[in-house]
């Protein structure tokens, strides 16, 4: 991005403004459609402003890991392609994208949002393997949170295909909580919630917390050079809470 | 281990710590001949080992930036550091704790002296007991103030977690394997915060908590390599200290 759009954004800033005319706490239009890919057995179709991906859950029979013979597993996977921006690369996944898909893989696995438990078929034989896909489509920034939400929703409307492997009848994936996780990042030391894409580019530094239907907090992440103090980081985690819970209700209701 | 019924009983761990209180740590620095700067760092049953090398030319020349240094962290676990033998090489895991790692150190480096040029830190674990990247990260931080890399402050860091719904300092292996939460954290000498990840569970109010341990723990940390160094270097010291 040219400097000069660095510093205007920077100006607004100041002033209490952002380029796209939102609060400093306020989301962008978000959009999620579930079901929208009939082969896989959960989906969602995610847009936040102009971010856009989708994600994809399939699940099949597999060996559990050694470890936890009597619990299902849970594999997610995040590949920034470079059909979704001109500063993507093809090849195997890098730092950011391992980054992104590890935050989204904790905020669901350590909140417990599949009882994984549930998911086991034969004790140390057979279990579920969950694949969470997420295509990134369209980068608009704040990828983790459209992520994140992608993947919540495809879970909620995820089958267990158990008759496709003669297992018995289909039925849906366990859920037990509904993980959120929200993105702020810091500029010049004001604190905005979901970063656009250029916002992002100046920021100094992310932080997403991924918080649980009692508002606890499952997962946290900051990721950036940037230095935050603990009132930054103790603010950001009270309205990243407040905000998924809004989310929550407003999209995912089990 | 099997899961222990109790982590923590009457207010003392598995281990005979307090909730507040840190393993016991060794620090040697400068024990690698070839490189610029070299750390050794024992924390309870971590043992890991820090180099860094440069201001130097980077290799692959499209990767140098002309007004600032860029900055390079490989976190990599022996093989046989932990239980299970593990397969050599960069993971998902260590791809990321290599990435969180230097952006915890990079805000400390004062990378814009040293343009087109490269500074890489290299972290080897030779035995892991929970919390290899904290220890990593001190041992690096010192590793570089070996290597007579200008920075603005020493980075210090540990962990916080959770067992049996208390809050305690600088989990072991056990306690991580069986706790409710894991939280490193890494800060600058005046308390800013560089390093923040979180998995578990957590009240709002226990983060908080959680926080301000963590930052304790990390300040006597920083006791200790300003300690280690000073120890390494007494000649430079007999003018004025910086603070």
């Amino acid at each position: 991005m040219a400097e000069l759009h660095k510093d205007y954004i920077y100006n607004l800033m100041v002033k209490g403004e952002r380029e796209d005319g939102r609060a400093f706490d306020q989301c962008r239009e978000i959009t999620i459609e579930t079901n929208v890919i009939n082969k896989a057995e959960g989906s969602a179709r995610v847009k936040i402003g102009e971010t856009h991906l989708v994600v994809g859950v399939k699940i099949q029979p597999g060996t559990p890991f050694p470890d936890t013979p009597d619990q299902g597993v849970i594999i997610t996977n995040l590949e920034l392609i470079p059909l979704a921006s001109p500063v993507f690369e093809a090849g195997p996944p890098r730092e950011d994208a391992i980054e992104l898909a590890r935050v989204v893989d904790r905020g669901i696995r350590e909140s417990g949002a599949v009882d994984l438990s549930k998911l086991c078929i034969t004790e140390g034989e057979k279990v579920w393997m969950v694949f969470i896909d997420v295509h990134v489509l369209d980068d608009g920034g704040n990828i983790m949170d459209a992520a994140s939400l992608g993947a919540t929703a495809a879970l909620l409307t995820s089958k267990l295909p158990a008759k496709r492997y003669d297992l018995g009848e289909d039925s849906p994936v366990p859920i037990r909580d509904i993980p959120v996780a929200v993105t702020a990042v810091e500029v010049g030391g004001t604190i905005m919630l979901d970063p656009s894409l250029n916002e992002e580019s100046i920021a100094g530094t992310k932080l997403t917390v991924t918080s649980n239907q009692n508002g606890d907090i499952s997962a946290m992440q900051k990721s950036g050079t940037h230095p935050l103090t603990s009132e930054q980081i103790n603010y950001i985690v009270d309205i990243a809470i407040e905000k998924a819970k809004e989310l929550r209700e407003k999209f995912l209701v089990i | 281990m099997n899961k222990p019924e109790n982590l923590i009983e009457n207010g003392i761990r598995l281990d005979g710590r307090k909730p507040d209180e840190l393993r016991p740590i060794k620090i040697e620095v400068g024990v690698l001949n070839r490189a610029d700067g070299s750390c050794y760092f024992e924390f309870g049953g971590n043992k890991v080992i820090a180099a860094v090398y440069g201001p130097r030319e980077v290799h692959p020349r499209h990767m140098q930036k002309s007004t600032s240094a860029v900055v390079r962290y490989r976190y990599n676990m022996a093989s046989f550091s932990v239980e299970e033998r593990k397969r050599p090489g960069p993971d998902r895991r260590s791809i990321e704790i290599s990435k969180v790692s230097r952006e915890a150190l990079e805000p400390v480096i004062f990378q814009e002296y040293f343009p087109r040029s490269a500074i890489d830190i290299f972290v080897e674990v030779l035995q892991a007991d929970a919390g290899t990247r904290t220890a990593g990260i001190n041992a690096a931080s010192i590793a570089l103030a070996d290597a007579g890399i200008p920075m603005k402050s020493l980075v210090s860091s540990c962990a916080v977690g959770k067992i049996n719904d208390t809050l305690v300092l600088d989990l072991n292996k056990d306690e991580d394997n069986y706790g409710q939460a894991d939280m490193p954290v890494a800060i600058t000498k005046d308390g800013n915060i560089t390093l923040l990840q979180m998995d578990g569970h957590l009240s709002r109010d226990e983060f908080r908590e959680a926080l301000e341990m963590a930052l304790k723990g990390c300040e006597a940390i920083y006791e200790m390599q300003k300690a280690a160094l000073m120890e390494k270097y007494p000649a430079q010291l007999e003018g004025d200290v910086i603070e």
